[in-house]
């Protein structure tokens, strides 16, 4: 349904079930953690700012669908990158089978914890290494969409917190003593 | 079959009894809230249907069931009507884990700190959807105004959570409660607690961040095409969002069902009323906060998010944690 759809709105909609639907097998599997946190992250976060962009962009609707015979060159690409992902998911479910004994030996006996601190175990312990480079490439890509969307530009207003707060009546507000018929000349 | 019908149907009893409390505790919630706007200005707010004003919002309720629903012919049927429905049903399932006593609960999870956290995150959607379906103006700039102000102010929500989670050393509510029997955490974590409430008036677009449906600038934000029960729906969620944010921060810090002081005459009353208590004085602050403060700028709103209370937040995380690793308090992990 998130390629089908004919409208981007419904897609990213159909998206976000989709994550939702990811996180329940999570759930079901029995990683409640992970699966709470990729709502969390996911649903929470990430895909608001896909519909906003999407809802910012105002895309038209798609002309090109899928089921109308015109000339598409989304398909054989798209063809090949599952063709690849199926080959994968084999080699992977495949192999699967190797690492039962091992599976037996180690990881189960840790089964009583609750999953959230089995995580954490492995994850500061082992596997710190890995969890801090993932940390400083999500930290780089950070600073790299900053830098490349920021450009500063002269002659914009802005307003400074510190001199708004620290305004006070005595030089802000003057009394003026207005005579008759005279009117006021302000120097400014 | 029989036998699953049977779970089913005493599951749907259990729903029923914990759906029907809600509604009910937030049609007086919202007499209550209206009330005490009218007592802090010398107003008396809603004292004519039923004793004391009582059946106002039930009064209502009815004006709005027999309202006519009027769908902008411009709009995205099935998205304006989704809106109110996902607001109203995220509202209603996260209260199923949170506690009233100690097995007072529907679903004791493992998790059941995320879980909360995971549905309030949702719940900018049903704002989203409303803003974007109605396609106009005003409800777009509504919607764009609170997702971004309830986005970031999750962040902090995130932040402040773990602050209680170091003590705690679990994600179950129950146990979050329970480790507070000596000290509640309001006392050690007090300016936590200060900007959770701050960042809860702002997650649930209560004044002073009302921002949204800042009616002197937008109409009334998201809800500006919305008529009749659908307008009732968006409002009943939101208030039940409101409820459920003074839930999670009498559990967090206000140790949710435990009485004030282990001695006699306090203990003998039952928890859940200890837990209400806990609730109700939550509302009320956050009800005179409604009534004294003025509304934020929006550009101060984001400042103090990101600019103040993440920081803040976190450098009281790092202090914390050195904290009580330094005298060594945390929490044993029983491996």
């Amino acid at each position: 349904m998130v390629i089908t759809s004919r409208s981007t709105i419904n897609s990213v909609f159909f998206l976000i079930l989709d994550f939702i639907s990811v996180g329940c097998l999570f759930i079901m599997v029995g990683a409640e953690f992970l699966g709470m946190i990729l709502l969390i992250v996911y649903v929470g976060a990430v895909a608001v700012l896909f519909l906003f962009v999407v809802m910012m962009l105002n895309v038209a609707e798609q002309k090109q669908s899928w089921f109308i015979g015109k000339k598409s060159t989304h398909i054989p690409t798209g063809l090949i990158v599952s063709v690849i992902i199926l080959l994968e998911l084999l080699v992977v479910v495949g192999g699967w089978k190797y690492k039962e004994d091992l599976m037996s030996s180690s990881t189960l006996l840790l089964s009583e914890i609750s999953n959230t601190h089995q995580l954490g175990l492995v994850m500061y312990t082992d596997y710190i290494l890995y969890f801090q480079l993932a940390g400083i490439v999500l930290l780089l890509a950070m600073i790299g969409a900053i830098l490349l969307t920021f450009r500063e530009r002269v002659g914009v207003k802005k307003q400074s917190y510190l001199n708004q707060i620290s305004r006070d009546p005595s030089n802000a507000v003057e009394l003026i003593e207005v005579k008759s018929n005279q009117g006021v000349k302000l120097d400014d | 079959m029989i036998e699953y019908l049977e779970i089913l149907g005493q599951e749907i009893y259990k729903v029923i009894f914990l759906v029907v409390p809600i509604l009910v505790s937030v049609a007086m919630i919202v007499w209550l809230d209206r009330r005490v706007w009218g007592l802090v200005q010398k107003r008396k707010g809603p004292n004519v249907v039923g004793p004391f004003g009582l059946f106002q919002t039930l009064a209502d309720a009815l004006k709005y069931i027999f309202k006519e629903i009027i769908i902008p012919a411009s709009a995205n049927k099935v998205v304006f009507i989704l809106a109110p429905i996902v607001t109203m049903t995220l509202a209603l399932v996260a209260w199923a884990v949170v506690p009233m006593s100690e097995d007072l609960v529907l679903a004791n999870i493992n998790v059941g700190i995320l879980y909360l956290f995971a549905i309030s995150s949702l719940g900018v959607y049903g704002i989203i959807m409303g803003g974007w379906a109605s396609n106009s103006k005003y409800p777009f700039l509504g919607a764009i105004r609170s997702a971004a102000q309830m986005v970031s102010y999750e962040v902090s929500i995130g932040i402040i959570i773990i602050n209680v989670l170091l003590c705690v050393g679990s994600l179950n509510l129950n146990d979050i409660v329970i480790a507070q029997k000596e000290l509640w955490y309001v006392i050690p974590l007090f300016p936590m607690f200060v900007i959770f409430f701050i960042s809860s008036l702002a997650e649930t677009n209560r004044p002073p961040f009302d921002l949204p449906e800042a009616e002197a600038e937008l109409v009334a934000g998201y809800q500006t095409e919305y008529s009749g029960m659908m307008y009732a729906m968006f409002w009943l969620g939101e208030y039940a969002n409101i409820l459920l944010m003074c839930a999670m921060g009498s559990i967090l810090f206000l140790g949710g069902w435990l009485p004030l002081m282990d001695i006699y005459p306090l203990n003998i009353i039952p928890a859940p009323i200890w837990m209400i208590l806990k609730i109700l004085f939550l509302f009320l602050l956050f009800a005179l906060i409604k009534a004294i403060v003025p509304r934020y700028r929006y550009d101060q709103l984001m400042r103090l998010g990101w600019k103040i209370f993440l920081p803040f937040s976190l450098i009281y995380l790092v202090f914390t944690a050195s904290f009580l690793f330094y005298f060594d308090k945390l929490p044993k992990v029983n491996i």
